[in-house]
């Protein structure tokens, strides 16, 4: 998985690639233009669910993928995000997309305080602390001492920004910009991260932390800055999707959030950067196709009761690790290199 | 003082099911060095077969050890088909597929049975012990069956060859190996065995707190919480830890934080003690060396 | 001459054909042989029971469809799941308008997910029927005339308990049951109300829990040290059970009010034991189809017919498959009032309109009524004693005004 990691990002043409892929990812919109259409803006609504979930996974694979460690909690960092974005919204009148660095630092002390007692978690316990994270923390937003400001059970309602200066834009094609825009510097920075200096300490900490820490690496500081900003990432994504939903309610931070994030993370293929775009999507069409699936699994195998989605996930998942466990990013990886050794 | 007496009573009957799932736990956690999330959803989905059966016209007693036959074969063959292939994969591999594990058992009992809630009947009879409806019998057995369970598995690890083969395995398992012991059998009777208690354990909760696919989520937690203070590795201090885990969450929440923020209690539990004593209370410390 | 006459032709045909254009006019999704409905629905998840709706009006539709449809139109009926969680039903209710183009959403389930897309509906002009949610809020015309609710609502029902209580009882000391969430607070307000301004001195005790509880028995013994002799009881139908079977086994005997969210025999009463729930009080406005007076009336028999064929395999005590059942029917009213002018102003418009609607399964004497002023379909509910194995009516029908 390292070596995966360091090919693709040292290989020629990568930037000529990744630029293609945003350019391409930038024009959608403008076909909104052209082609009329009553559901265009339906579509840039998903490209931004889309994109927002990607950031998600970016967050999660920076901590598992790059770094070893593990978190079943992100939804707790996800929601403390949206909640940041929401409040800051609602009662301090801060314009939106000023609210994204605030939750991106916010996040940030919140992991960085939550990877102090992950240190001393290895594997399993550091899954299962998180675990327990996830389901405390719609408990904990609806508690009654902050509800003042969370707005306890009822959550927020937000208003859904308009383009600025007049642009002839839809509020929703203006939302998606704003998506890819924050994902193409997430994305970016993380990169450069990866091929720095510290991504390396995170990797080496990840193939063998004993020998990194002998090695001088600061291992303790390297795993919760790592925690922190791959919180402070999926924090960032949060406040998108404040933004582009116009609302914060606990029961949309559950496990089953947390599982989702995990979901695309496998899919898009673990410690690949191009997979957590992949995820991303994935995590978007297979939610929506669930009831197609079902349909098409009940008459395909003459089933009595409409299978549901999470049974499909599951198996989905219990697949993938067993023929796919580098995602599909590594599939393609792999396939590429072995068309390269016939030629 | 009464009900201070109460809620210590009442926080031991939530305790016995606590550690009755914690046994499963550290069962798995012995025999295979894992942890698995998805205890909860393979305890729920047997009891909805002895639901079943029960519903169908077996007697109760024979739905009873059937259905623990039939979790004991499906936890084998979990082990052998979906974990064994990916014994030395990462970690992160395990934990998906657990949670793979959880998110199929739940939504297929959803599917098949529905999430209205059916009752489930108790072997115990109806009769209140202390005539003032504290304790019902209900709640004795689940603690009579869970020391029994207990005391089953002390002896069997501690006192039989199997028993120590098994540990054995988990522990170390390439000397294992080398004494002739056959690690992956080892691995997949601990699973069984595993399923097996978390189907009794279900059998026992169910008539408590009614059957329906989402019964096991909110006590998974304090059983993780409770196995964990006591010593996963230990089923003594897994059940000792979840009758902790119960009375605390129970004095806890009527006289300090209030009933709102339980969960966040579990939480700060498990965190604490994986912080300062990871072992639990009851657990040695095991040092890995390099 | 001829063509002044050409003229006049033209101009008569031109008059005539824009009349008939006027006639038939169409909101998005409907066509001469269809009305496409939205509908969001909890199928997974934690709120999963109450999918149970969808299904069953799924069935009725297709009855519906059988027989012609409705003047002439099938209903194509699209329920997606929503597992509860508001960011999706957000998304689906984009869906269903902008990409499927369903003409209208019909009874989405569930407060916070309702909340979502409330505003929404409302900015895109499409109308948000019947929400199957007791929330207080959804009967503002003023400022949201797309959205109208339908059951009588939580605060509503609460005040009828509480305004009963202290008719009722002397020296009451009240101990209360509530999930922690907007359902419990909504309930919670209007019971306040109910009881009136001294409300603090006849509240003894106060015990909230979570979904995620194993069990509510530290909190009925919470209640029960308060020496309460009244005990409002707000939960949902598995706490529900475990709280009526706890009371029970602890020999507390208070005056049991319970909410008519967990009054369903099948989901509730039956598992909590019938002989622990005799005496408990609850309001209704749907007939208990376990209540053997009305076994013989005609609206039962036609229910149960329904039932037995399309849905052969539903649980009939669940009472969801009742209060379903129910709304359909005014649906259906609002359509066949729309006629061919089934734009979407117009479905707002007749839904607005309902007069003195009686429907099957409706308490006797409960009629549906909306105006442009007035968006709370129904407003009246009985209180029912639990007695034998069945919910028992007693007192008069009581009307309260909105919100």
């Amino acid at each position: 998985m390292a070596a995966l990691a360091r090919s693709w990002a040292t290989k020629p043409g990568i930037g000529l690639v990744a630029s293609v892929f945003w350019i391409g990812l930038a024009a959608l919109p403008l076909i909104g233009s052209v082609w009329e259409s009553p559901s265009f803006d339906y579509y840039m609504f998903m490209g931004q669910s889309m994109l927002i979930y990607a950031i998600s996974v970016l967050g999660l694979n920076l901590l598992i993928g790059f770094n070893g460690q593990i978190s079943l909690g992100h939804s707790a960092f996800f929601a403390v995000g949206a909640y940041t974005a929401a409040i800051l919204m609602n009662f301090g009148g801060i314009p939106y997309w000023a609210t994204l660095p605030v939750a991106a630092v916010v996040c940030f002390g919140a992991g960085f305080l939550f990877g102090f007692p992950a240190l001393k978690l290895e594997g399993h316990y550091l899954a299962l602390a998180t675990f327990t994270l996830a389901i405390a923390v719609p408990q904990l937003l609806k508690h009654k001492s902050i509800a003042g400001w969370t707005g306890g059970v009822g959550g927020l309602l937000l208003d859904k920004p308009d383009p600025p200066f007049g642009l002839p834009l839809t509020a929703d094609q203006w939302l998606y910009y704003l998506c890819l825009a924050v994902a193409m510097v997430l994305f970016w920075i993380v990169f450069n991260m990866l091929r720095g200096r510290s991504g390396r300490a995170m990797m080496a900490i990840r193939d063998h932390a004993m020998a990194a820490g002998t090695m001088g690496i600061d291992t303790a500081l390297y795993k919760t800055a790592t925690f922190g900003i791959s919180a402070g990432i999926t924090g960032v994504a949060g406040a998108l999707s404040a933004i582009t939903i116009a609302y914060v309610a606990p029961d949309s931070f559950t496990l089953q959030l947390s599982i989702s994030f995990l979901v695309g993370l496998v899919v898009g293929g673990i410690a690949s950067l191009p997979g957590c775009m992949i995820g991303g999507a994935f995590i978007v069409l297979v939610q929506n196709s669930s009831q197609s699936i079902s349909d098409w699994m009940k008459d395909t195998f003459s089933l009595r009761y409409d299978v549901p989605a999470w049974a499909i996930y599951g198996t989905l998942l219990l697949l993938l690790m067993f023929f796919l466990p580098n995602g599909i990013a590594g599939g393609l990886a792999a396939i590429r290199s072995r068309l390269g050794r016939k030629s | 003082m009464e009900f201070f007496v109460q809620q210590i009573a009442s926080g031991m009957t939530s305790g016995a099911i606590y550690a009755c799932v914690a046994l499963g736990l550290v069962m798995i956690y012995v025999s295979t060095d894992h942890i698995n999330f998805a205890q909860g959803e393979m305890a729920m989905f047997a009891t909805y077969l002895a639901w079943a059966m029960i519903d169908a016209g077996v007697p109760y007693w024979v739905a009873f050890g059937s259905t623990i036959l039939v979790a004991f074969f499906s936890g084998l063959l979990i082990q052998r088909v979906i974990l064994k292939p990916l014994e030395t994969a990462p970690v992160l591999a395990l934990v998906v597929c657990f949670i793979a594990l959880l998110s199929i058992f739940n939504a297929l009992a959803g599917m098949i049975w529905s999430f209205t809630i059916k009752q489930f009947p108790s072997p115990f009879p109806r009769i209140d012990i202390f005539g003032n409806g504290l304790v019902s019998a209900q709640q004795i057995g689940v603690v009579a069956v869970t020391l029994v369970m207990l005391a089953i598995l002390t002896v069997f690890f501690r006192y039989t060859t199997l028993g120590l083969a098994m540990r054995a395995a988990a522990q170390n398992a390439t000397s294992a190996r080398l004494m002739g012991v056959r690690v992956s059998w080892m691995l997949a009777l601990g699973w069984g065995l595993a399923s097996g208690i978390g189907a009794i354990a279900g059998m026992l909760v169910a008539p408590i707190v009614f059957l329906d696919p989402n019964m096991m989520t909110g006590i998974l937690v304090y059983g993780f919480a409770g196995a964990l203070v006591g010593g996963i590795a230990n089923p003594l201090g897994a059940v000792a830890g979840g009758f902790i885990v119960g009375v605390l969450e129970n004095l806890v929440g009527s006289y300090i934080i209030g009933n709102e923020l339980k969960l966040s209690f579990a939480l700060i539990m498990v965190v604490g003690v994986l912080l300062l004593k990871p072992a639990g209370i009851f657990g040695r410390v095991i040092v890995r060396r390099v | 001459m001829i063509r002044r006459r050409t003229a006049l032709l033209s101009a008569a045909s031109l008059a005539i054909a824009g009349q008939a254009r006027a006639q038939k006019k169409y909101a998005p999704g409907v066509t001469d042989t269809e009305i496409k409905i939205g509908q969001t629905m909890p199928y997974s998840g934690n709120a999963s029971a109450y999918g149970v709706a969808g299904r069953n009006q799924a069935a009725y539709f297709r009855m519906i469809n059988e027989g012609g449809g409705i003047n002439g139109r099938k209903i194509n009926f699209i329920s997606l799941d929503d597992g509860y969680s508001p960011p999706k039903t957000m998304e689906l209710a984009r869906q269903l308008v902008e990409r499927d183009q369903v003409a209208f959403l019909f009874y989405p389930l569930g407060t916070q997910t309702n909340t979502a897309i409330q505003k929404y509906m409302n900015q895109k002009k499409v109308p948000h029927l019947f929400l199957a949610t007791g929330a207080s809020k959804w009967g503002d015309p003023k400022n949201f005339p797309w959205t109208m609710g339908w059951q009588p609502d939580y605060h509503t029902e609460c005040r009828i308990f509480g305004k009963h209580i202290v008719a009722n009882i002397k020296d009451p000391k009240i101990a209360i049951l509530r999930q922690n969430d907007d359902m419990g607070n909504d309930y919670i307000g209007g019971f306040r109300e109910g009881l009136g301004a001294g409300w603090e001195k006849l509240v003894v005790a106060d015990a909230t829990y979570e979904v995620t509880d194993p069990t509510i028995d530290s909190q009925i013994l919470q209640l029960k040290n308060s020496g309460a002799n009244v005990f409002m009881n707000i939960t949902t139908p598995k706490f529900g059970a475990q709280a009526i079977k706890k009371v029970a086994e602890i020999g507390w005997k208070p005056i049991h009010y319970l909410v008519s969210v967990a009054a369903s025999v099948g989901a509730v009463m039956r598992p909590a034991g019938i002989e622990n729930g005799q005496g408990i009080i609850t309001a209704q406005f749907a007939k208990d189809v376990t209540d053997p007076r009305w076994a013989t009336s005609p609206d039962y028999i036609e229910w149960k017919a329904f039932m037995d064929k399309w849905n052969p395999t539903a649980n009939q005590l669940e009472g969801s498959n009742v209060s379903s059942y129910i709304v359909v029917h005014a649906l259906v009213q609002v359509l066949k009032q729309c006629g061919d002018d089934l734009s979407r102003e117009n479905i707002m418009r007749q839904a607005a309109n309902i007069k003195n609607l009686e429907i099957p399964l409706l308490l006797p004497g409960i009629k549906v009524n909306t105006s442009p002023t007035n968006f709370y379909p129904i407003r009246s509910e009985q209180l029912a004693r639990f007695e034998g194995d069945h919910w028992t009516l007693f007192g008069d029908l009581i009307s309260v005004e909105g919100g």
